[in-house]
């Protein structure tokens, strides 16, 4: 599984990272997170708010940061 | 062509509210380029963001999350077909302010598409952002 955190790495896309991580440590899922900034490619999704979760490929959410419940969700 | 015309409005330190998010029907008839130019011209005034409709028709899934995260909606129709309002309707989004442009005395097939008529519907349409 491939997780994408998109944002510039302020306080809500760093908080995204670690729900992310956390959620798929508690699913035990193997799993790579990487965190894009850079705007062009954030734009490249058709994302117009920060911060976002791509999940293989997918966006799944935009301009909040989902609860660790609501992350476990999107991530099964 | 890129999906929004301006850069991501990143509220990671900032409020919650989502981006204005302006959608046209940029259809072929001079009404639709009105439209089309009207939101783009939104768009670099920074009064909103347009966003491709047919981001919506495709399902494209960062258009359409990001639609749903907006703080309004407005949807620009050049003639009475209203392919944006339904477009939006049928993908869920109910709750949209809509700017049909033939209601403002613009006919399909006699609309001059200018700086004058652009700045017409600008301004009809911030009343609705």
């Amino acid at each position: 599984m491939k997780i994408q955190i998109l944002g510039p790495g302020c306080a809500k896309c760093t908080k995204l990272m670690d729900t992310a991580a956390a959620a798929a440590k508690e699913l035990g899922l193997d799993c790579e997170i990487e965190k894009i900034s850079d705007l062009n490619q954030i734009m490249g999704f058709g994302v117009m708010m920060t911060p976002g979760l791509v999940v293989n490929g997918e966006v799944k959410s935009v301009g909040k940061v989902p609860s660790l419940e609501e992350m476990k969700k999107m991530l099964q | 062509m890129s999906a929004m015309q301006s850069g991501c409005g990143c509220s990671c330190g900032g409020g919650d509210a989502g981006p204005k998010v302006i959608f046209s029907c940029s259809g072929c008839a001079d009404v639709g380029e009105l439209a089309d130019q009207a939101a783009r011209k939104l768009t670099r005034d920074g009064a909103g963001k347009m966003a491709c409709l047919a981001g919506i028709s495709g399902r494209v899934s960062g258009i359409v999350k990001s639609t749903e995260a907006a703080q309004s909606i407005l949807a620009i129709d050049g003639c009475p077909l209203d392919c944006t309002r339904k477009t939006l309707e049928i993908a869920g989004f109910s709750k949209v302010n809509h700017l049909r442009l033939s209601d403002l005395g613009f006919e399909k097939g006699k609309t001059e598409v200018s700086a004058a008529s652009i700045a017409s519907v600008i301004s009809k349409a911030m009343i609705y952002l």
